[in-house]
């Protein structure tokens, strides 16, 4: 067959691998939900958990979607639709597609054109993160298992435990914000930018709470981390004028 | 009702059936193109690739694991192990929902809330790309507009400034630690940036749980 980077078989085998995902997805959406029922949860708290999550991952699913742009100059629209559809992020794929272009002595906005050189890049890509692919089904249950007996033994501990993994993955994140601050003293600002993006989104989010809080207004604080998100993300367009 | 033990059984028993059968088309996906096109891959590409991408990322992925499977819960994982997009979206979704729903991460209402608030992004997620990739002539234009690039760039700030305030208000002692130990590294080590965040994590996890039992074994928390 006559190799072209958008050839509509491409297309098809992503398009199933794509309906799988959504399958599985939408499998463990309905068992969580009736486990929810089971369990008393109230309804209006799984609705709101349904809705203000689709609602958070509109944008950062839009900037996934300038990923699928960014890498189609080269690999076609196919490859990095299911790249950035399955396992990875946008600075993965990135890396791996860029690694295997350069490999191949080719820049990042050059369309390949042999067939032997865009299956390279597939495997590398496919590969190079396939650790949790390969791992997860088979020490899931482990990790959780001891998770569970910690959580049983000392259930404060569990609890605590919890706020503090995830509170040392928020403060990797916020420091990663401040990275590039010290630029500043070689005269370059640029690096204020991501803290003051950080401030806004900090400074809306605290308000939304506050407010909902004050009002008893709990649709608020659903629409609150979605809002702060979007608002933060707007404002780096002025504060990237101002600053850079 | 379903005891808890048979429920996360039947999470983890169909989670290792999808993994591997959504994980096995995902391997398989480059062996059946290399067939259909009749052509095997560049040996020297494949190698170079390879040493620059697959040992960094390996290892990463496997500290990863360790990491995210106790946030995620089991449901959690199964789908975002294979959806990817992790710590930029499945997980902050996932946290946000159980704060909202005021569930803790360790119990079988946490994994629920959990799963759903995944599950709901990742399809989401799934579908919002496959309207772009329909759309993508009359959407390049703007996705690549060079007004909204810096909005697109500065996500990952955007996102955790406010999942930060939901935090550290609720956990003030405990935070203290860890933000200025990442602070004074991310500041001072020019290697620590975008690209390496992602291994930072574990760092931040493994030393924020160690202050955390050391001031909850002397009564400080």
């Amino acid at each position: 067959m006559e190799f072209n980077v958008n050839h509509p078989i491409l297309f098809v085998l992503v398009g199933i691998i794509i309906a799988a995902v959504l399958g599985q997805s939408t499998y463990f959406l309905v068992k969580a939900i009736r486990r929810a029922k089971e369990l008393g949860i109230a309804g209006s708290t799984v609705k709101s958990t349904v809705i203000s999550s689709a609602i958070f991952t509109i944008a950062p699913a839009i900037a996934i979607l300038v990923g699928v742009v960014a890498l189609s100059k080269s690999l076609g629209l196919a490859l990095p639709w299911l790249r950035l559809s399955v396992i990875g992020s946008i600075t993965y794929e990135t890396v791996a597609a860029g690694n295997a272009l350069t490999a191949a002595g080719l820049e990042a906005s050059a369309t390949i054109v042999d067939p032997s050189i865009f299956v390279s890049v597939l495997w590398v890509m496919t590969i190079g993160i396939a650790a949790g692919i390969v791992l997860v089904p088979f020490v899931t249950k482990k990790i959780q298992n001891g998770m569970l007996k910690m959580g049983m033994k000392d259930k404060k501990w569990g609890e605590i435990l919890n706020t503090a993994m995830f509170l040392g993955m928020i403060s990797a994140f916020l420091g990663y914000v401040f990275c590039d601050v010290g630029l500043v003293f070689s005269g370059d600002t640029s690096g204020l930018i991501p803290v003051c993006v950080m401030l806004v989104s900090a400074v809306v989010m605290a308000i939304f709470g506050g407010l909902s809080k004050i009002l008893r207004a709990r649709w608020m604080e659903d629409y609150a981390l979605p809002l702060s998100l979007v608002l933060g993300m707007a404002s780096a367009i002025p504060f990237t004028a101002w600053l850079r | 009702m379903k005891k808890q033990g048979s429920y996360m059984e039947s999470v983890h028993r169909d989670g290792r059936v999808w993994g591997i059968v959504v994980g096995l088309l995902i391997m398989l996906f480059p062996v059946i193109v290399s067939f259909i096109f009749g052509t095997a891959p560049n040996t020297s590409v494949l190698v170079k690739g390879l040493l620059a991408t697959a040992p960094m990322y390996w290892a990463v992925g496997i500290v990863e694991i360790f990491t995210y499977v106790p946030m995620l819960g089991a449901g959690g994982t199964y789908l975002s192990f294979i959806t990817g997009n992790i710590s930029n979206l499945k997980l902050p979704c996932a946290i946000d929902a159980m704060e909202r729903a005021k569930v803790k991460a360790s119990s079988e209402e946490g994994e629920v809330i959990s799963t759903i608030a995944i599950a709901v992004s990742s399809i989401v997620t799934t579908l919002i790309i496959i309207v772009g990739v329909i759309c993508i002539v009359p959407l390049t234009p703007l996705l690549e507009s060079p007004v909204l690039k810096p909005a697109f760039d500065m996500i990952l700030p955007a996102l955790f400034g406010g999942l930060a305030v939901v935090f550290i208000s609720k956990n003030v002692k405990l935070s203290i630690a860890p933000i200025v130990l990442m602070l004074v590294l991310f500041i001072s080590v020019p290697a620590l940036n975008a690209g390496t965040v992602g291994i930072m994590v574990p760092v931040g996890v493994l030393f924020t749980v160690g202050v955390a039992r050391i001031m909850y074994k002397r009564g400080w928390l």
